[in-house]
């Protein structure tokens, strides 16, 4: 097979290409190591490291004591402040929770009178806004208990409700994050490699140069989505290993030569993707305000940030035309769950299906927008 | 004022180089003032150099130029002598902004020299009138002919009134009347103005007769010095050519001899190449009009005529690039398009602009071109060492063509159009800008090829010289065919005296007329901007630039709609769906009890909106394995007598199974079980007991603030018009300067009296505008359509957003003056901005939970800043006495990063 030839070779081609822009290289090294540690270790979903102030206006020792039961890692050491110290520290976001102990707070408590206690939440911190309280009500009330009964605090329920969490037990959202990361930039990575390179062809002339040589438009497009996929997918896998579980520490519960099989089917299809966005551009300025939404929508509404059953079901429907829901579905069965083919195949193919639809696409329109950039 | 200089110019021991190549090898020359000064010589041997380094825009390596009486390694003397400097570089309009039409190219390099409205419009209406643009004042620069972008590069360097005019090969691929015109209109400018020098290289030796002091040059040194016939007369030759070749080193000449063309035996009824009334319209232009010709096999057939009449968009039909509107092509007797593949592995093309790999290495453009043509393993290293040796590319063999002088680039060309030996040819001026020896060494190739090979050879040209060695050539013009023939037929037929003028006689005769006029520029002779100016920034030449990008934007609408739509479009996408509200999360039962109790326990659990039951659980394996499919995410499990455990007050244990793969939603749906247990104990107490159980000594009351509803579709919003003010405007920017570097324009920072800052300012200006009319259209979005109220200050908004995205736009220069190629700069501001913006902003995790080295990128960008104003104004009601710290923050933010670009933007060329 000849065509086999000339997508290998035109591939090989595409990778002296990145090799020759240091600059590009030096991104793309930072995107799979620094983007991705930073945004694990440092971006907690879970109650972590939250800051919450005290407004103490009981003076009690059960106030006093109040203010020492709120602990790292859930929470800040908490800072006690004054009534009108309230509005100015939820305002600038220094605090997130703001705990108003009233006054005669301890002589209700020990009078049985069903005692009230306030808790600002600043409702803009999505995130832990609704976690948080339930955690700051659970250890009040522990530590209510714990005064008046002397007892460790524990409340007595009619029912225990044991929850527990698989595939990773103590609900540590760095390894939710990490790997939705690593997706992440992939994703943005694979679009712009792929549809600037065309674009750079044709605004460049060797396009055409290519298309008056014996090579057809397939060929040259298989070339450009092999040879960006290798090297995505091996900096992917590098940074699987490396950084998320050796340096973060995260376990891995699947297999990576199936993560990494995922990944390059999942690469086809949006590099097919790129390509075929970069027919609809004509110039790269063009090209790179065509992409931001596209990556954008991909990263954030495909079920690696938010989950996806809480979207309109309208939006629901809308995402499924996009590889990334299926993959990220795919990359949270095998990474996670350690999920087997048996299970994902069905992943895969959609994600092959989509890439195809792309692919077609990209084709129809390859040559056709040659003839309208002159 | 300083006494009259005789010399204009003057070097000492200048010596350049690139990477290990010397350009310039300690080269000491003067060169006169008030004269036409021709640098000739063969390509690659430093003449652009030279020129660069007397017009300043080139940086100084070693040695000393000094022109207009001053060092040009002193950055003091540049600034004040550029503004009487003109430097047109190399390439047909390459300094030109081809959306702009006529008028606003001259009209913009007239504003960057701040001269008034009546002075610029007293001087454009000269210029167009000499050089006979007059016109065409409203065409785009773009689509202008060679010719005619020359002639109005030249209207630009001319709207200045320079005291010295630096030319580099402007007259290089341009047809010879438009050639003759060009220098005719020189000559009249130079009689107004005497005092004017003129330093020009050129390729064209017949060119060089005219001017009145040559310096001959090859690989890096001077070989030669004086008039034209003082040359001749010291090589003991008739014509410029033969004295030039004369005048080379021993080494150089050897090999070259006089080209004969071999006659050819016609090969009667055969052809490969039959054209019939083929026709190109390209809207309700028609490129080429009804062109027919046949050409024989073993032929060279030449292709004569103006730029832009209709040449390349023929050869492209030939080659299937473009498909003829009307008319029929035929190559080796079958249909263009039928046997697509087997046709093009016969031919071998050469577009007119570079077209192979500027990044892979001249020998890597050979090997991979043999591979694409499947030369057998076993000759592809041979035939690519021949073709090195053979176009006089070895020496290069490991260079980037970037590197390399247009004259080389196109041997390369030459030499892959070649490689797979193809029957058939098809040129598109391939020696264009090549040196006379190159040329006479290519055109024994071809001769060879078509006599003893018998290669089909369509080729075109502006040399006359090469017309001649055609067996037949035809003359187009405005994409009709006017005569065809042999050369020497068509000669005789306008008794001509030589082939040029048999062509300009035919165009005369088809009625184009020589469009200089008699009249001369009478411009105003006092300078009126002679230097860059003191103080700190210019507003009217920053305002040149902002006009001049501003009209580019407005000429390209795509690009203006997916700037301001996009961002409308992507608010909408995220405001809805960007949610942190656990609903629907779908959960199974693995009910074990089935009383009474575990019922209504489930019942509870089924009515509540956050949950959505799914078909019942068997046993645990069924849980485990549905839990892996991501079917469910939440399993419920009750144990067997859990009923009767519970009335007995035994304490029975629910389990309750997340799946933590999504940690935020194990979270929330934890608290979701909780709260549903207690709603239903409390219920179950009230049934049994009839009171309220007091399981919990404390009430906590939860006030949300800013978001009482603590809906996502009220939070998120703010932090989405963040994240589109970052992005999409510092994208916008992003391309600015590497695109200019990439496309060559950005030589006009380089040759004007501009200072960089007032370029990167006239640049980001237009952009803030666009930036903020988005953030319009976003602001009512968010009021109208998610409702959300408007609590907070309007006016602490609106400065937020215009700091923000100044300081987004500015971001985007300093990536566009710091990378190298547009991709990257793609790549750069879409990652660089994506993590810190979506991640540590506080968009959608709190900052104070941010941790490490999180916290510092947070802090150190601006998306941070400008999520406190937004989500400060939106959801808490604040005004400027709490928000105004993040204004300055940002303020301090967008003058870093001016200071980095400027910094990281050169004003000169290595």
């Amino acid at each position: 097979m000849l065509g086999i030839v000339n997508v290998y070779k035109l591939g090989v081609k595409e990778i002296y290409s990145l090799l020759r822009d240091p600059v590009l290289m030096g991104l793309i090294i930072y995107t799979f190591t620094v983007a991705i540690y930073t945004v694990a270790n440092g971006v907690q979903t879970e109650l972590n490291n939250a800051s919450i102030a005290i407004v103490d206006e009981d003076r009690s020792a059960l106030s006093a004591q109040l203010v020492s039961a709120f602990l790292p890692p859930y929470f800040k050491t908490p800072e006690v402040i004054e009534l009108r110290d309230v509005d100015p520290g939820m305002d600038t976001g220094r605090y997130t929770f703001v705990l108003d102990v009233p006054p005669g707070f301890e002589a209700d408590v020990l009078a049985g009178r069903g005692a009230e206690i306030q808790l600002n939440v600043d409702a803009t911190a999505m995130t832990i806004a609704g976690n948080g309280a339930s955690y700051v009500s659970s250890i009040i009330n522990a530590e209510v208990l714990k005064f008046v009964t002397r007892s460790s605090g524990a409340v007595a329920l009619p029912v225990d409700l044991r929850v527990r969490a698989k595939y990773n037990p103590n609900l540590d959202s760095s390894w939710f994050l990490a790997v939705m990361q690593i997706i992440n930039n992939l994703t943005i990575l694979a679009i712009i490699l792929a549809g600037a390179a065309v674009i750079r062809e044709r605004e460049h002339g060797t396009l055409e140069h290519l298309l008056v040589m014996p090579v057809t438009s397939s060929e040259i497009m298989l070339a450009k989505i092999w040879a960006n996929g290798l090297v995505i997918v091996l900096a992917a896998v590098l940074s699987l290993q490396a950084i998320v579980n050796q340096l973060l520490g995260i376990p891995i519960a699947g297999s990576i030569a199936l993560f990494a099989f995922g990944s390059a089917v999942y690469l086809f299809s949006i590099t097919a993707m790129g390509i075929a966005l970069s027919t609809f551009a004509t110039t790269m300025p063009q090209f790179g305000l065509l992409s931001i939404p596209v990556f954008v929508v991909m990263n954030l509404l495909s079920g690696g940030v938010t989950p996806l059953e809480s979207m309109p079901s309208a939006l629901q429907s809308a995402v499924q035309v996009l590889p990334s829901t299926h993959f990220i579905k795919f990359a949270q069965a095998v990474l996670y769950r350690g999920a087997g083919i048996g299970i994902v195949w069905p992943q895969l193919a959609i994600t092959v299906v989509i890439g195809t639809v792309f692919f077609a696409v990209a084709l129809l329109r390859f040559r056709a927008t040659l003839a309208a950039v002159k | 004022m300083k006494p009259p200089v005789d010399t204009v110019a003057r070097l000492e021991g200048v010596t350049h180089r690139y990477r290990e190549i010397a350009a310039l090898d300690g080269v000491s020359l003067a060169i006169p003032a008030g004269r036409m000064v021709g640098l000739i010589g063969p390509d690659g041997v430093g003449k652009s150099t030279l020129l660069g380094l007397v017009a300043g825009v080139r940086r100084l390596q070693t040695g000393a130029v000094e022109t207009l009486g001053g060092s040009m390694g002193d950055r003091r003397h540049r600034d004040a002598v550029c503004a009487r400097i003109a430097y047109m570089p190399q390439g047909l309009g390459r300094n030109l902004y081809p959306t702009l039409s006529v008028f606003e190219n001259i009209d913009f390099f007239g504003r960057l020299y701040r001269q008034s409205a009546n002075e610029r419009a007293a001087r454009i209406a000269d210029l167009l009138e000499s050089t006979g643009l007059d016109p065409f004042s409203d065409r785009p620069a773009g689509k202008l002919s060679g010719g005619m972008k020359q002639k109005l590069s030249l209207c630009c360097a001319l709207i200045h009134d320079p005291e010295l005019l630096v030319l580099d090969e402007p007259t290089t691929g341009v047809d010879p009347l438009s050639r003759r015109q060009f220098w005719e209109l020189i000559d009249r400018i130079r009689a107004r103005r005497p005092g004017m020098s003129v330093l020009t290289a050129t390729a064209y030796m017949s060119e060089a007769e005219r001017f009145e002091h040559l310096i001959a040059m090859n690989e890096g040194r001077i070989l030669a010095v004086g008039t034209p016939a003082a040359l001749k007369s010291q090589a003991g030759t008739a014509d410029l050519e033969t004295a030039f070749i004369a005048l080379l080193p021993e080494e150089d000449r050897q090999g070259h001899q006089t080209l004969e063309l071999p006659s050819r035996t016609s090969r009667e009824g055969s052809f490969a190449i039959e054209a019939e009334g083929l026709t190109m319209r390209f809207g309700d232009f028609t490129a080429v009009d009804h062109v027919s010709f046949r050409i024989e096999p073993g032929e060279i057939f030449g292709f004569l005529g103006s730029n832009g009449c209709g040449k390349t968009t023929t050869m492209k039909m030939l080659t299937g690039l473009l498909t003829a509107s009307e008319g029929k092509a035929r190559l080796f007797g079958k249909p263009i398009g039928t046997d697509g593949m087997e046709t093009r592995r016969r031919v071998g093309y050469m577009s007119q602009s570079f077209s192979l790999y500027s990044e892979l290495s001249v020998r890597q453009n050979l090997v991979l071109h043999a591979d694409l043509f499947h030369l057998p393993g076993s000759r592809r290293a041979a035939r690519v060492d021949e073709l090195l040796e053979r176009f006089d590319l070895s020496d290069v063999a490991a260079a980037t063509p970037a590197s390399l002088p247009l004259g080389v680039r196109q041997r390369l060309q030459l030499a892959v159009a070649v490689l797979h030996e193809p029957e058939m040819l098809i040129l598109d001026e391939p020696t264009s800008g090549v040196d006379p020896i190159a040329r006479d060494a290519f055109w024994a190739l071809l001769i060879e090829l078509s006599r003893k090979d018998g290669v089909t050879i369509f080729i075109s040209t502006h040399f006359m010289n090469e017309a001649e060695r055609c067996d037949r050539v035809s003359l187009m013009h405005a994409g009709k065919v006017l005569a065809q023939g042999r050369p020497e037929a068509l000669r005789r037929q306008r008794d001509a005296a030589s082939l040029e003028d048999a062509f300009i006689a035919y165009l005369e005769e088809a009625g184009v007329e020589d469009d200089n006029k008699e009249g001369v520029p009478d411009l105003p002779t006092t300078s009126s901007a002679p230097d860059i100016g003191s103080g700190w920034i210019s507003p009217f030449r920053v305002w040149a630039f902002a006009r001049r990008e501003s009209m580019e934007i407005l000429r390209d609408p795509i690009r203006l709609a997916f700037a301001l739509l996009g961002p409308v479009v992507l608010m909408l996408a995220m405001g809805y769906g960007i949610t942190f509200d656990v609903e629907n999360l779908s959960y199974a039962v693995l009910d074990q009890d089935q009383s009474r109790e575990s019922r209504m326990f489930l019942d509870a659990m089924s009515s509540s909106r956050y949950f959505e039951e799914q078909p019942p659980i068997t046993d645990l394996t069924e849980l485990d394995h549905r839990m892996n499919t991501g079917e469910i995410s939440l399993a419920i499990v009750i144990p067997p007598e859990y009923g009767r455990d519970l009335l007995a007050g035994r304490t029975p244990q629910i389990g309750a199974w997340f799946d933590g793969s999504n940690s935020t939603r194990a979270e929330t749906g934890r608290g979701y079980v909780q709260g549903v247990l207690y709603a239903h104990l409390g219920d179950l107490s009230m049934r049994e007991t009839g009171e309220t159980p007091g399981y919990y000594p404390v009430t906590v009351v939860p006030r949300f603030r800013y978001n009482q509803a603590f809906r996502s579709q009220y939070a998120i919003p703010p932090g989405v018009l963040m994240m589109l003010l970052i992005m999409i405007p510092a994208m916008l920017t992003a391309l600015g300067v590497v695109r200019e570097k990439e496309m060559g324009s950005i030589l006009n920072l380089y040759a004007a009296p501009v200072r960089r800052f007032e370029f990167l300012l006239g640049k980001q200006l237009p952009y803030i505008g666009v930036a903020m009319a988005s953030f319009a259209s976003l602001v009512v979005l968010m009021l109208t359509v998610f409702g959300i109220g408007l609590p907070g200050s309007f006016a602490a908004l609106l400065l937020g957003a215009l700091f923000f995205t100044t300081a987004a736009t500015a971001f985007g220069l300093v990536v566009s003056t710091f990378v190298r190629s547009q991709i990257a700069a793609i790549f750069a501001t879409a990652i660089i901005i994506m993590v810190p913006t979506v991640n540590f902003s506080g968009m959608m995790y709190p900052v104070s939970t941010l941790e490490g080295g999180a916290a510092l990128i947070g802090q150190a960008f601006p998306a941070l800043y400008f999520q406190q104003i937004s989500a400060g104004v939106f959801n808490k009601g604040l005004d400027f006495d709490v928000l105004y710290p993040n204004h300055l923050v940002l303020a301090a933010f967008f003058v870093l990063f001016w200071l980095t670009a400027t910094l990281l933007l050169r004003k000169q060329e290595a």
